[in-house]
């Protein structure tokens, strides 16, 4: 396969994960703050911590000059200056798809492009105008549209390993930062850590990775930090969990190479197979005694090194070093 | 809108549907009683079908009017135009005659210039043709062929008579369209397609790769092929990729290339891998910032070297453009006898060349009533219809001309042909012409039919898209009606 093309499904499965969890992330504060009517209504408070996820915060205070809900909803979702924002990840991964046209099925494009299409358009405005909430569902739905399209229509050869790389990758990413919202939602003054708003958080953010039901199954009693958080970690067959999705990549990338699970052959599977078995034996416990933010920093740091090992290793094309091919000859 | 075709004009031109008004054709006749069964509602309901499928697919091309380039749909016109057996046989036969020829002078003019040397041509002409490549002189093609695709524009005059308007011996485009519209039809309106027995167009792509595997260098049996494309950014994006995913080859852009010891190579994630031909849809400029333009960043350095050492072949070859330059055009017919003995089936247009003293004054004198063309342009560009130009702008040609009399050719206005199209609600004649799509390869074929393009501007002549144009499904019929 092309090393271009090898890079463009590799994007393309990593837009298309931005745009949902982008939706998943607004959807859920959207529900947070409908939730908890603090009577003073500071959108400063509320709103201020998505871009604290997003690590958007600069870019923003570019273009707006305080934060309100709208104007974080607008930034995040339709705002074409900014480059993480739904729309750009969707016109982006289109970009991509675009270009590797005749390697994606027509179903797969026709997904893609229509929900471009659907988000460039009045319709959506509308929709987005009367029900924010039910934009962002509609957001979710097209992208599972695509991974379920794509499953079933492109062959499981190695161009879809990279769209899984690719999907997986931004998915831990995306898990972590949600979680990590957490983080930087202040509780209201008087609320206790394990109160109910603390705990009505803590739903929210199961809801955001539509895991609180499965998460119900486990756990019917208080909805508690440790629980939550260790469900979204490391649950081993949950998809949305950090935990599921790191294994989710370290098949892909042993599936591109065909070295088997209990060894390594590239650099990018030697650093994911590591973060794979840290989340494999590590308890909630030593997670909390680290801090919780410090560790999710630390997965998205590793998820960096990780992506840049992959494509050295099959995407940054070099040239045979002819001198030394030479020089080896004559010894 | 009344009953289809009730109040339908054809105002003295030669109408593809109606030999006078109300009388259609006798290979019309069904699809007119197929029409006239259909309410409004059922039509629109059609048209939006059709129009919602190509957005849908990505069935666009770009428009650069701002800088941005906007993406549109190729405007897709529901009436067929139906061609019956034995007009395109005739059509046939002239196009093969006259691909026979641009090849044979293709030949001779890099080789031996036999065709200047016993004075059929000008030597001026082909020296001064702006893509003439005297640096591949006496370099050998494999096969022989120069112009493997070919698309010769046909438009039909007053009288019906089928003309050859130019020739597109370079990258020509459209056959997706072509392709594309055919699948919309048959989703459209399944029963009329199953009343007529229409000659399948399908087998271009298949045909497309079988030619690029034959004229790879050396006879190698399992030759590699891919399409290099521009990229996404090109107007002709879709048709690159549509072709390259029919084919089932690789589409790449310069950058996916490499030359290393004079064999070309892609990048691949498993290491370089061998090309052997390139259909490429650059033009020749753009191929290799070592041999042509420095600034290209499309190209691949080296590339034409590789090609000059036989290591890979090129989809056309390079320097076929002095074969669509439109002044070689004037002097097509006489090839066609000078190297095969034969009156040329299709006719051109007449032509006057304002390099001639004697065709440049009646040029000059009758600029009102002449299309005038510059030798190297398309796209409708370039280009002045005197009876709908103002005065200025005769001058300014007049003055175009005087200054460089071998880049102009001066040709009277034809009435093209019409055929009804949907417009602004009502049925109306509007102008159409024909591009055939003619493979070179081992043998010669032709896609039946082609594209139909069709002026959708009420009087227009001009029937590029990015002039308003858009297109009809072209039906090649197996019997008479």
């Amino acid at each position: 396969m092309l090393s271009r093309v090898a890079e463009s499904l590799y994007w393309l499965g990593r837009y298309i994960e931005r745009a949902e969890n982008n939706s998943r992330i607004l959807d859920v504060n959207l529900q947070l703050t409908l939730d908890m009517d603090h009577g003073d209504h500071d959108e400063r408070r509320d709103w201020q911590p998505i871009l604290a996820t997003l690590e958007d915060q600069t870019l923003f205070n570019k273009h707006y000059p305080v934060i309100t809900a709208d104007g974080v909803c607008e930034f995040v979702t339709f705002a074409k200056e900014n480059p993480h924002s739904i729309i750009s990840a969707v016109a982006r991964a289109r970009e991509n798809a675009r270009t590797v046209r005749e390697y994606i099925s027509s179903e797969m494009w026709e997904r893609i492009n229509s929900l471009y299409l659907w988000l460039n358009s009045v319709a959506a405005r509308q929709l987005f105008a009367a029900s924010a909430i039910d934009f962002y569902r509609q957001v979710v739905d097209y992208s599972h549209q695509f991974h379920g399209t794509t499953d079933a229509t492109l062959t499981h050869g190695e161009g879809w390993n990279f769209l899984q790389f690719g999907k997986f990758l931004e998915r831990t990413d995306s898990v972590s930062r949600i979680l990590d919202l957490k983080y930087h939602i202040l509780l209201p003054s008087g609320e206790k850590v394990g109160g109910n708003v603390d705990a009505l958080q803590w739903i929210a953010v199961l809801k955001s990775c539509s895991a609180f039901e499965a998460y119900r199954k486990l756990h019917t009693g208080n909805v508690t930090p440790a629980s939550v958080a260790e469900f979204i970690i490391l649950h081993d067959s949950f998809p949305r969990s950090i935990r599921f999705c790191v294994s989710g990549l370290v098949q892909a990338l042993h599936a591109l190479s065909g070295c088997d699970l209990a060894h390594f052959s590239n650099e990018a599977e030697r650093l994911a197979g590591r973060l794979c078995m840290d989340l494999n034996y590590v308890t909630i416990n030593d997670i909390f005694q680290t801090g919780m933010h410090q560790y999710l920093d630390r997965i998205q740091l590793r998820l960096i090194e990780i992506s840049s090992a992959m494509y050295k290793d099959y995407c940054e094309w070099l040239e045979p070093d002819e001198a030394a091919a030479t020089q080896e000859q004559r010894q | 809108m009344g009953a289809f075709f009730s109040d339908y004009k054809t105002d003295g031109f030669y109408d593809e549907m109606f030999s006078a008004p109300g009388v259609p054709r006798p290979h019309y006749v069904k699809l007119m009683e197929r029409f006239q069964a259909m309410g409004p509602e059922d039509f629109e309901r059609k048209r939006s079908l059709a129009a919602s499928t190509f957005l849908n697919q990505g069935i666009t091309f770009t428009v650069y009017s701002d800088n941005q380039g906007t993406e549109r749909i190729f405007p897709f016109d529901l009436i067929p135009r139906i061609i019956p057996r034995h007009e395109w046989e005739h059509v046939e036969r002239g196009l093969i005659q006259r691909i026979t020829a641009l090849n044979l002078f293709l030949h001779d003019i890099y080789h031996d210039q036999r065709i200047i040397k016993e004075k059929v041509i000008p030597e001026e002409v082909v020296r001064t043709a702006a893509h003439f490549r005297p640096e591949f002189m006496g370099f050998n093609v494999p096969k022989d062929i120069y112009v493997h695709i070919c698309g010769s524009d046909l438009i039909r005059d007053n009288d019906g008579n089928y003309l050859v308007l130019e020739d597109n011996g370079r990258c020509p485009s459209g056959v997706s369209y072509l392709l594309e519209n055919r699948q919309v039809m048959k989703r459209v309106f399944p029963q009329l397609f199953g009343r007529y027995r229409v000659r399948p167009v399908e087998s271009y792509s298949h045909e497309l790769v079988n030619l690029l595997r034959y004229v790879a260098p050396g006879g190698n049996s399992d030759p590699t092929v891919v399409l290099l494309t521009p990229g996404i950014y090109n107007s002709a994006y879709f048709e690159h990729s549509f072709l390259a995913r029919s084919m089932g080859v690789e589409i790449v852009v310069g950058q996916d290339l490499m030359v290393k010891d004079d064999f070309v190579y892609m990048k691949t994630t498993r290491g370089l891998k061998r090309v052997d031909v390139i259909y490429r849809r650059i033009d020749d400029d753009f191929l290799d910032p070592l041999v042509f333009r420095k600034d290209s960043m499309l190209g691949v350095p080296g590339l034409v070297n590789a090609y000059r050492k036989g290591n890979v072949n090129l989809a056309n070859a390079i320097g076929t453009g002095v074969a669509d330059d439109k002044v070689t055009y004037y002097f097509v017919p006489k090839m066609i006898k000078f190297y095969l003995g034969e009156e040329p089936i299709l006719p051109n247009v007449p032509t006057y060349l304002s390099m001639f003293e004697e065709d440049r004054k009646y040029m000059l004198d009758h600029i009102h009533e002449l299309v005038i063309k510059s030798a190297n342009e398309s796209g409708g560009y370039g280009m002045l219809i005197g009876p709908h130009a103002t005065k200025e702008d005769h001058e300014k040609f007049r003055k175009a001309i005087l200054e460089n009399p071998r880049n102009y050719v001066g040709q009277p206005v034809v009435n093209l042909s019409r055929a009804p199209a949907y417009c602004d609600g009502a049925i109306e004649g509007r102008h159409i012409d024909l591009r055939p799509y003619i493979l070179y390869g081992e043998k010669i074929t032709i896609v039946p039919g082609g594209l139909t393009r069709v002026a959708l501007k009420k009087g227009s002549l001009v029937v590029n898209s990015s002039q308003g144009g858009g297109s009809k499904e072209t039906w090649v019929l197996d019997d008479e009606d």
